[in-house]
């Protein structure tokens, strides 16, 4: 048996009743936020394919949702929040943030509240990798607190929630 | 076997007008693909040489083995895997993405050629394409995906191409990697580098398209798919193991290889909207071979772990849309 035999037997009795996109890697993912702690807030972008909404649904956190559509009009911030964004674009870097993040952080009071940016990405892309995060960092001048690629792993679910839970205290 | 390799289309044909986009996901893939576009004829492999004659006889020979192995899988996804996911593409734009992938796979293929005859003699790019009609573990590796390609379920054709786009490239993918993190080979890393950045949008897109698909199956179907997917990659992986064994293990990198093989298993699934299996310490690539890959993933992106507290709140600066010059 491979070292994936095991782990897949594992996961097929993790998922039971399978429910796609559903299962759950760690059985900590879905604890509610513990009684008494402030909860961070999470703006985030996820296109349909919904890497990002994949990953940001684990945290313990508030979670605002940034329109699909460009021409709808973006939320305005009324607390500190951290922003979660894929990176899109072309090979020259242009495009890189995604238009409807634009739009958000246009509104002047949406960048004083940001506290830091959480890039999505995959470093297939090389020197692109989580350049959205990089620039939106620059630009608000906020640090970059963690890269992630695609959904996530458990890993990166854990470390983003403990840091969140710091950052929040 | 040419003849029966695709059932090509024999549905009536629109003609494709991109004013009017179904999925806006085809349009923003067709728009990256193109964007994206090269050719191996741009990078300068020549200057490769001086450093090809550094290497010795053992990794000249697993590189040329490595890199025919690379070429079958660029020559199937081109001339089938790619194609054979035409028929059951739900719109025109996603068939012409299809082309799109189709046609660059081929360049792919075509750009192992420009290397060997860069590097290589006449002599021993005949015998590495022997090696590779011969090697049972790469045979194998191509069977089995072959398979998938010809059956008559849309999906489990989605998963099988995704898996070869995000998965079953790295053994391969890992040696220029490797190299080029010894500053070995810089030009040829280069181009596997453009390779790479071509197959995670290959992968991405036909995973979502497996996704969607999928949303509109009953669960039981789902289910059957989400074991389908797992059976497949574990047969896959098993496959994998031998295959990076037979390759590496005459110059010791074996392990390593290994841990990459998970960390883009882990992407493949991800892909294919599943979770991640391979828990950390089995995917701890070494920062070397990250760096390789993406200058900006092996630098400290983890403030969390960092002091912690030093973090300064965004200050506002008058900002209207021509300042987001991204």
């Amino acid at each position: 048996m491979s070292a994936l035999s095991a782990l897949l037997e594992e996961a097929r009795h993790r998922d039971g009743a399978p429910e796609h996109g559903q299962d759950q890697g760690h059985d900590d993912r879905r604890e509610e936020l513990p009684r008494g702690a402030s909860d961070p807030v999470v703006v985030y972008f996820s296109s349909v394919s919904g890497n990002t909404h994949r990953f940001v649904e684990k945290l313990w956190a508030r979670k605002v949702r940034l329109p699909l559509r460009t021409r709808e009009e973006p939320p305005v911030m009324e607390e500190p929040y951290v922003l979660a964004v894929p990176t899109y674009g072309r090979p020259e870097g242009s495009g890189a943030v995604p238009p409807q993040v634009i739009k958000f952080l246009n509104v002047e009071t949406n960048r004083k509240l940001l506290r830091g940016v959480l890039g999505a990405g995959n470093t297939n892309f090389g020197d692109k990798f989580c350049l959205a995060a990089d620039k939106i960092a620059a630009k608000c001048e906020v640090p970059v607190l963690y890269k992630f690629e695609l959904m996530g792993t458990g890993t990166d679910v854990t470390t983003v929630n403990e840091g969140l839970m710091n950052l929040w205290q | 076997m040419m003849s029966e390799k695709v059932e090509l289309l024999h549905h009536h044909v629109e003609a494709i007008n991109w004013n009017r986009i179904q999925d806006p996901k085809d349009d923003e893939v067709w728009d990256r693909l193109t964007a994206n576009f090269w050719l191996p004829e741009k990078v300068p492999l020549s200057n490769d040489v001086q450093s090809w004659n550094t290497l010795t006889d053992e990794e000249k020979d697993l590189t040329m083995k490595v890199f025919t192995g690379l070429t079958l899988l660029d020559t199937i996804q081109g001339t089938v895997g790619a194609v054979s996911l035409i028929p059951d593409a739900v719109t025109l734009h996603e068939e012409a993405v299809y082309t799109n992938i189709a046609f660059m796979e081929s360049v792919h293929a075509k750009s192992y050629s420009s290397i060997f005859s860069t590097l290589a003699s006449t002599k021993m790019i005949d015998e590495a394409f022997r090696w590779s009609r011969e090697n049972e573990f790469l045979q194998r590796k191509a069977d089995i995906v072959m398979d998938r390609y010809v059956g008559d379920d849309p999906l489990k054709k989605k998963v099988a191409s995704t898996l070869l786009e995000s998965f079953l490239f790295y053994s391969g993918f890992y040696l220029p990697m490797h190299f080029s993190s010894q500053a070995k080979l810089t030009n040829t890393a280069d181009i596997i580098r453009l390779i790479i950045r071509d197959e995670a949008v290959h992968g991405y897109y036909i995973g979502y398209k497996y996704q969607r698909a999928l949303e509109k199956e009953s669960p039981e179907h789902q289910a059957e798919l989400k074991d389908f997917t797992y059976d497949l990659l574990d047969e896959l992986y098993e496959n994998e193991i031998a295959y990076t064994e037979s390759l590496y293990d005459g110059v010791g990198w074996t392990e390593e290889v290994k841990k990459f093989l998970h960390y883009n298993a882990n992407k493949a699934l991800n892909n294919l909207g599943y979770e991640a299996l391979f828990p950390k310490e089995m995917t701890d690539v070494s920062p070397a071979i990250l760096s390789a890959l993406s200058p900006n993933a092996d630098e400290n992106h983890d403030f969390f772990s960092g002091s912690g507290s030093s973090y300064v709140i965004g200050k506002a600066v008058n900002t209207d849309d021509e300042d987001w010059d991204f």
